[in-house]
């Protein structure tokens, strides 16, 4: 008898919570809108933040509510946006993929008479084998180069791709890995990574505002600003802005005739080997 | 009544510090160890489960003294707790989400995990085992609540610095946060000289 009690009594309990909580749901019912999970879906999921959102499911919201636009996400490329564009019923404009670059063209080992090239020392560094740490110290790091990258690779531990690595003491970023995310730029110190389309063929790979005299002498391989690449462009695309060269991607054709110019061999071909000069 | 209110004065600080729930007596140890890596999110799961510990200890009172002990079915208490606890968290989350979603956003994913923390099965068990009036049991559930979310942040801060401290690579990551727990339970162990 007393078994039967006490299945009843929990039975009972059990049944009455059941209820409580059936119409407690009904009476907490929140409505979502069925579009959020269906934009959410559509997202890769990586949460990778490249958005400027916490993830992807509070990139979704803010695209639902009309905060963000469409086609942010960087991983999910054009495929997400043409699938959020469906969802939300309007058209989606081409989205160009993404990749990270290392304004940097660094140490790349020796020169063919076997001098180092890239920026000098200033002296033996042994501190935190880490960017920020190194960019802290005095005289601002150890490189000559005030603007150069460090190669302790906070980069690579920020990627969650795997797509960027030290390679002979400069950051590296693989374009077939990389998702245009943008995860390292946050964490270099020295701001040189930057987002440029992947289609784009030719990058500058310096971010050396120094004079050219000062850059000569710290580094074989920094952009001195003479404006060589500037005259010969025929779509008028390079500036120079400080000893500093750059390219507006909305006018370059990628003709390469810079990188043939380029008395440091500085333009390149992002999507060839580092430093490797575009030929023709 | 005077002496009625040292007694709860006892019970908040033998549940804070003399008997914490997670460096004395050893509850939820598992969201201790997984929610302590940085420490907002360990403040808010601490308060999540404050909250949900005094919440469980008025409903979980009620049950046992209402119904469990008048049809003499008190050796049902576990599995009537456990029942009771479960339930609460449920409604618990639905109301949140309907009338303050900012702190159902910022509890996310700690609330339903809760449901299995022993540490609010621990109090409601404890409770009756002490024989508490319904005043104390909501006073132990939430101050022990608040010992939990002392315990957490704690150890979530010391888990924060010892990100960046330069150890063996045998002991990196939660070996590491073993010991460093295991030293904090001792650091605890030195308030169990006070007495009230």
């Amino acid at each position: 008898m007393d078994i039967l009690i006490a299945i009843g009594v929990l039975g009972g309990l059990a049944l009455a919570f059941g209820l409580i909580l059936a119409v407690a749901s009904k009476v907490f019912y929140v409505e979502t809108d069925p579009r959020l999970e269906k934009l959410t879906e559509s997202l890769p999921g990586a949460n990778c933040g490249g958005c400027g959102y916490s993830g992807c499911a509070a990139y979704a919201q803010a695209v639902l509510e009309g905060k963000a636009e469409i086609g942010k996400c960087a991983s999910g490329g054009n495929d997400s946006a043409l699938a959020m564009a469906q969802i939300m019923g309007v058209k989606a404009e081409k989205v160009e993929r993404k990749v990270a670059l290392v304004r940097c063209s660094g140490f790349k080992g020796v020169d063919e008479d076997g001098k180092p090239t890239g920026s000098k020392l200033k002296g033996v560094y042994e501190g935190m084998q880490d960017c920020a740490a190194a960019a802290k110290v005095a005289g601002k790091g150890p490189l000559v180069c005030k603007f150069g990258c460090l190669g302790f690779g906070n980069c690579t531990k920020a990627c969650k791709y795997d797509a960027i690595h030290i390679v002979d003491g400069v950051a590296k970023v693989d374009q077939e890995k990389c998702v245009g995310c943008m995860s390292c730029a946050a964490q270099c110190p020295r701001n040189l990574i930057v987002p440029v389309d992947k289609s784009n063929q030719i990058v500058i790979a310096c971010a050396n505002h120094a004079k050219g005299a000062v850059t000569i002498r710290g580094c074989t391989i920094g952009c001195i600003g003479c404006g060589l690449c500037k005259k010969i462009c025929p779509a008028d695309a390079i500036t120079v802005d400080h000893n500093l060269a750059s390219i507006d991607y909305s006018k370059c054709t990628s003709c390469g005739l810079c990188a043939t110019v380029c008395p440091k061999k500085l333009i390149s071909d992002s999507t060839d080997e580092l430093k490797t000069p575009v030929k023709g | 009544m005077s002496a009625y209110l040292q007694s709860l004065l006892g019970i908040l600080l033998s549940a804070i510090l003399t008997e914490n729930f997670i460096l004395v007596k050893f509850y939820g140890i598992c969201p201790f160890m997984g929610v302590s890596k940085k420490t907002d999110t360990a403040l808010g799961m601490g308060m999540a489960v404050t909250f949900v510990m005094g919440i469980a200890s008025a409903a979980t009172w009620a049950v046992y003294t209402l119904l469990l002990v008048p049809l003499d079915l008190a050796y049902m208490q576990t599995v009537a707790f456990i029942l009771v606890i479960a339930a609460v968290v449920q409604v618990v989350e639905m109301f949140l989400k309907k009338s303050i979603p900012s702190l159902y956003q910022a509890l996310g994913i700690y609330l339903p995990l809760i449901t299995t923390n022993c540490a609010v099965l621990g109090v409601a068990l404890v409770n009756v085992q002490k024989n508490y009036d319904f005043l104390q049991s909501v006073v132990y559930g939430v101050t022990g609540g608040l010992g939990f979310t002392l315990a957490i942040v704690l150890f979530a801060s010391i888990r924060e610095r010892l990100e960046d401290a330069d150890c063996p690579k045998s002991f990196e990551g939660f070996p590491l946060a073993l010991i460093s727990a295991g030293l904090l339970a001792l650091a605890f162990m030195g308030f169990s000289g006070l007495h009230f």
